[in-house]
């Protein structure tokens, strides 16, 4: 009966943070939070081990949170700690990789006793500097840099603090708010822990911590000891911002852990789509686990169990001061270069290249972005969207459907009811997935123009547009992405530029690579895509390519 | 007034016959292949078990499954799409998510509409309404000739924001209807009027997919009630909660899918009102699913968005999404047939994936082989092998013993936690969600598997108390009766609070009432109504309303409910952010008053006990004597202590040591927890 007991404390455990983090989506501001579920709750142990995280949509908070709460320990050892503390910071390096990310830390008391500590964060409407723009050279030109702070102590609010934070950023109440929201989702979690607690008689979580770590510790083993043993090396060349940049890991399956170390990536870069490397672990750790063990829950057990390196100064080690907004530009790409490696270890268990990258549209317009007059109104509005995934081993890939990231998008008609823009088309884009045995996933075109013909601006931060998804096994690569005005004029895939007055955006989305030799098509699956017209070329056209 | 309802579900159709405070009921195995067969039957036998004649009949109320299953087993018409140019894919594009984070093979549904049959037409109008570019009736006319040729069955139209602009779908019907004598046409402006592309699109493709089966199967039922002789009204069950005319669900047959949880979820209300509940929550478990529902102060939780046919462990976002009234509920896979395992770290798992009625659980003795939640049941000690479905499904407790052997030791034990956990969590975050709390509340327990587990729920869920409904088992049915003429209309209509139109909201709103009451005139032609306006709402820059009544429309009135509203839900407001509404909503219903809170019977001793039965208690792990009572042999006022069973034919109630059971004045069992 302890076994069950324990189990049912376990489940228990992970639907307090499971409602600590849909309160969080329901309160939170940011397009990315509420739509994106671009927000992460946990519940650690007193030395800053996760015992529980909510599955939230984007895996980039995986383990950047949960090794976050160390460093707060540090900063502030857990016996300064006392009811009523929170504890904030965006640090990208201490917290979840770049400024807009707010973290907060509490700890939580059960009869009087500190029991655990709570963390969570989201994804903030603004935090100054230049806006969601890659284009930052330092991080201090990315926005407010909240270092490890106490926010709350005994109640009281540091309102020089908040004033300070309302001062730096463009949309204040919206950003305070969320702060409170943070706090609110902390406090959640403290007082159902506390009733869990209550019901089970236990006046620590010595039993339970330890239980659910070894067990997850233990089952993470299980699997990666059924792996073959021993090294195998990744290599992708992405686009990169002002030049090509070249990610290689190298996969090591040894005994009881996964290493994935990325010597030999390139340099990092002088534009902010730089990882901190709290980042990269969270994407290369989250690509390994959907591969190696996707039903063990997340928690200090099975982030010990994937170990990831990078040298120092590299775009997936970025240090400080390095620009970091962007981060999510090459951590999006870092599971396809892992399971570049997986691939010769287990084939037939990873799927293809996909887009990977998030193909999102931040346009706007206003003072000094898209001239100082008769540029109409000013807006920002970012909209989610997603190119082809690659296939998989016995499934075609998803079409417009993120991965890794997962985001969900934005209506059209919400987003030309708050924003002065026309959507003309957003449609499947034929003959954009890699032909193969498995189709990789098609992207999508979307065409843009402003409602009233004004110049409006678009920050990209858009990846395969010169390498695209490549297939494996004999599949052949996605549709490389691409970015154009109507007229023709081709825009480049990073930075931002103006689409000028009466100017139409076309956004053509990458696919996905293909899987195993497009000649062993199954021909009524081949039938079906000629007839959905998501196939026009010929299956000859496209193995003469 | 004599009053028949009838519940058609999966496996069995219910019938309920009410008169001036006498009921019968009665269960058929439902007939898939003409279901009015099992209606038909069925209201024949209860006539004859009632001693009454098919015309003596004032009043037929009728909920279906089918709606529901032609969407499940995708059955439905060969149904097209008509959208705005550069949007065909919208449906198959649907949220751009995965649903299953670390799931590498999750698939989407497939759209019900094939892309070939998705065609874009020339013609835009813009959030504003203004209208960009003209419909192209030409374009239209060809596509037309081209879903003549593939014998198209259904159409449906969805241009976006043609709840901002009618005219254009209207005028698109128009051809359509010319060059399509007999297709069914479904619009968006009208199915779904609401602002966000697919989700409309998704609901009235659902429309236009069920609807000539529908129309179909009313047409037969409508007949074969007139040869039987019954001249009674029919009125059909909606999700929303509320009843109405054929006509209506012929035309809006997407209305009517999960319209037997709704009807669990009226009774659930009419038992709240009668034991004077003023915070409860509806709990009905049956074969596959739980089903969870929170009451407050006699008000049903109601929301506007429902996925049908989620084809994936139910999880959010793998389910075709519908923007209809619905009651809110949090549908869990968890039933008495739902298979239990170890995952890779030992854990048990129960559900969502169910051994059905065939094989059904092992212990039934047809060939199931894997535990399941009734198994362990069955080895807790809890079922009477002998009185299992009143005796129809004689249990083998060896074969249960068996199949459980293959989880290890406590198996039983362990299962049964597990699955009250898993439904104790799922309640939870459902409350949460909803800015309320499972605390304190009264649990009401309805449908077979119900009861056996309502104690242990309860009291992880922080309640004190649990009512056990007579008629348990056909409880949807009961509720049918209960339920008001209603209908429910909504608009979009965005605005700023600070900048309120009212007087083109309050010409908004006179044209809700219009419709709704056209449509609710139909069933109730001279009975008072009672409407109730809704705002959907939020700070500018979210991206989630919510609902906020509506009294007054004026800036300051709708601000002040927004805030209300906000609060309680989120525990705070924000002063200084601007508010907007997207949404608004009317509905119009006859008045059915609540019963009143009935006062206790005299206190009377409780029989001896029938048997005695050796009970495991999952929550302490201990093995002790129960005392086994037949329900029929409980009368008003009579109590007893647990660890205790009472049976009957559809279900038993379990009272675990510590709680005490007492009957009250309508037979309901009450049960209260020790905390």
């Amino acid at each position: 009966m302890r076994d069950i007991r324990l189990q049912v404390m376990w489940n228990r455990l992970l639907s307090v943070v499971e409602e600590q983090a849909r309160a969080l989506v329901r309160t939170a501001f940011s397009t990315s939070a509420r739509e994106a579920g671009d927000i992460s709750a946990g519940v650690f142990d007193l030395e800053g081990r996760m015992l529980a995280q909510a599955v939230t949509g984007t895996p980039g908070h995986v383990n950047s949170m949960a090794r976050s709460v160390v460093h707060f320990l540090r900063e502030f050892p857990v016996e300064t700690m006392k009811p009523g503390d929170h504890f904030i910071t965006n640090d990208p390096w201490k917290g979840t990789g770049h400024l807009y990310d707010i973290v907060i830390t509490s700890p939580a008391f059960h009869d009087g006793k500190l029991v655990a500590l709570f963390s969570c964060t989201t994804h903030v409407v603004d935090i100054g500097g230049l806006g969601q723009s890659p284009d930052g050279r330092q991080v201090y030109h990315e926005g407010l840099f909240i270092p490890l702070l106490p926010l709350v102590r005994g109640g009281v609010w540091d309102e020089s603090l908040l004033r300070m934070v309302r001062a730096n950023v463009r949309e204040a109440v919206q950003v305070e708010g969320d702060i409170h929201a943070l706090v609110a989702c902390n406090l959640i979690g403290e007082r159902r822990l506390s009733a869990m607690m209550e019901e089970h008689g236990i006046a620590d979580l010595d039993e339970l911590g330890a239980h659910i770590i070894e067990r997850s510790r233990a089952g993470m083993e299980a699997a990666i000891r059924a792996l073959p043993q021993g090294s195998w090396d990744g290599h992708m060349r992405i686009d990169g911002y002002d030049a090509p940049i070249d990610l290689r890991a190298r996969v090591t399956i040894a005994g009881d852990h996964v290493a994935v170390d990325y010597a030999g990536t390139s340099a990092a870069s002088s534009y902010g789509i730089n990882c901190p490397i709290c980042y990269t672990e969270a994407y290369t750790a989250f690509g390994v686990k959907c591969i190696v063990a996707p039903t063990i829950p997340n928690n200090a057990g099975t982030l010990d169990a994937i170990r990831v390196t990078a040298p120092e100064g590299t775009i997936v080690n970025a240090l400080h001061p390095a620009a970091v907004n962007a981060r999510s530009t090459i951590g999006h790409m870092l599971p396809d270069v892992v399971y570049g490696a997986l691939h010769q270890c287990i084939p037939g268990r990873v799927p293809a290249e996909g887009t990977s990258n998030l193909w999102n549209l931040k346009l706007g317009a206003g003072h000094g972005m898209t001239g100082t007059g008769g540029g109409g109104t000013p807006f920002m509005v970012t909209t989610f969207h997603s190119g082809g995934a690659g296939a998989r081993p016995r499934q075609d890939g998803l079409s417009a459907t993120p991965f890794p990231s997962g985001v969900r998008n934005v209506p059209v008609e919400i987003t030309e009811t708050i924003a002065p823009v026309v959507v003309w088309t957003k449609e499947l884009r034929p003959d954009s997935g890699g032909a193969g045995r498995q189709r990789g996933g098609l992207g999508q075109v979307m065409e843009v123009e402003h409602r009233h013909g004004a110049p409006f601006g678009i920050f990209a931060t858009f990846e395969r547009v010169h390498y695209p998804a490549r297939g494996r096994e004999g599949g052949l690569p996605g549709a490389a992405g691409r970015l154009s005005l109507a007229d023709g004029t081709v825009l480049k895939g990073k930075g931002f530029q103006v689409i000028p007055a009466g100017g139409r955006l076309v956004v053509e989305m990458p696919g996905g690579g293909g899987y195993g030799p497009p000649e062993e098509r199954d021909p009524a699956a081949a039938e079906r895509d000629a007839a959905a017209g998501l196939v026009a070329k010929p299956l000859m056209q496209l193995l003469d390519k | 007034m004599l009053r028949l309802a009838v519940d058609i579900g999966g496996t069995f159709t219910d019938l309920v016959l009410e008169e001036d405070g006498q009921s019968w009921s009665t269960k058929l195995l439902t007939t898939p292949a003409a279901p009015e067969q099992a209606v038909l039957d069925g209201t024949r036998r209860i006539l004859a078990l009632a001693g009454r004649q098919p015309a003596q009949l004032g009043l037929v109320v009728h909920g279906t499954t089918l709606a529901t299953n032609a969407l499940i087993e995708r059955k439905g018409a060969r149904t097209a799409l008509v959208t705005t140019e550069g949007f065909r894919d919208s449906i198959e594009i649907a949220w751009e998510h995965r649903f299953e984070q670390y799931d590498i093979h999750m698939e989407r549904p497939e759209p019900l509409v094939p892309r070939p049959w998705r065609r874009g037409v020339p013609e835009r109008v813009a959030a504003d309404g203004a209208v960009l570019k003209p419909l192209d009736e030409a374009a239209l006319r060809a596509i037309a000739e081209d879903f003549r040729r593939d014998g198209i069955e259904a159409v449906a139209i969805c241009f976006l924001h043609s709840f901002t602009h009618e005219a254009h779908e209207r005028r698109a019907a128009e051809i359509l209807a010319e060059a399509l004598p007999g297709v069914g046409l479904s619009l968006s402006c009208e199915v779904a009027p609401e602002i966000r592309e697919y989700e409309r699109a998704s609901t009235t493709i659902a429309n236009a997919y069920v609807q000539p089966l529908m129309a179909g199967y009313l047409g037969r039922l409508e007949s074969g009630l007139r040869e039987a002789g019954i001249v009674a009204p029919l009125l059909l069950m909606m999700s929303s909660g509320g009843v109405t005319t054929v006509e209506t669900a012929r035309r809006y047959p997407v209305r009517l899918v999960e319209s037997g949880p709704a009807g669990g979820a009226i009774l659930a209300q009419a038992v709240a009102a009668e034991c004077g509940l003023d915070r409860a929550v509806a709990f009905d478990m049956g074969g596959t699913t739980a089903k969870l529902t929170l009451l407050d102060g006699l008000e049903l939780q109601r929301s506007r968005q429902f996925e049908v046919a989620r084809a994936y462990r139910f999880v959010q976002g793998s389910g075709i999404p519908v923007r209809i009234p619905v009651i809110e509920l949090v549908e869990i896979g968890a039933g008495g047939g739902s298979i239990a395992r170890r995952d890779a770290l030992g854990r048990i798992q129960v559900g969502p994936d169910s051994a059905g009625s065939v094989p059904g659980p092992a212990c039934y003795g047809n060939g199931g082989t894997e535990p399941t939640v009734t198994d362990a049941d069955a080895a807790l000690g809890r079922l009477d092998p002998a009185r299992f479905a009143g005796g129809s499904i004689p249990l083998h407790l060896d074969r249960a013993e068996a199949a459980l052997t293959g989880l290890g030791t406590d198996a039983a034990a362990g299962v049964a936690e597990i699955v009250d956990e898993t439904m104790a969590s799922a309640a939870r975050v459902h409350a949460v969600e909803n800015g309320k709390d499972t605390a304190e509340r009264t649990l009401i327990a309805f449908g077979g598997a119900a009861p056996l587990h309502a104690a242990r729920l309860a009291r992880k869920l922080g309640m004190a108390r649990v009512v056990v409904p007579v008629g348990a088992g056909v409880g949807s049915a009961h509720g049918f009766l209960r339920a008001p003429i209603a209908y429910e209309v909504v608009r979009t209509r965005h605005m700023r609070l600070d900048a309120l139109d009212a007087a083109a909201l309050e010409a908004l709103f006179a044209a809700m009432r219009a419709e709704a009451e056209a449509v609710v005139r139909l069933g109730a032609p001279a009975e008072e109504l009672v409407e109730t306006r809704t705002g959907f709402m939020r700070y500018r820059g979210q991206g989630h309303e919510i609902a906020v009544p509506i009294a007054t429309l004026d800036s300051a009135a709708l601000r002040a409910g927004f805030d209300a509203a906000y609060a309680a839900l989120f525990g705070r407001t924000i002063p200084r952010l601007e508010v907007e509404a997207l949404t608004w909503t009317l509905a119009l219903a006859t008045i059915r008053p609540l019963p009143s809170p009935i006062a206790d019977p005299p206190p009377r001793p409780a029989p001896a006990p029938a048997a005695w039965r050796m009970v495991l208690d999952p929550a302490t792990g201990l093995r002790e004597e129960a005392a086994l009572h037949e329900r029929t042999a409980l009368a008003p006022g009579m109590a007893l202590a647990g660890p205790a069973l009472i049976v009957e034919d559809a279900t038993t109630t379990v009272v675990p040591r510590g709680a005490s059971a007492r009957v009250n004045a309508l037979g309901q069992l009450v049960l209260e927890i020790a905390p």
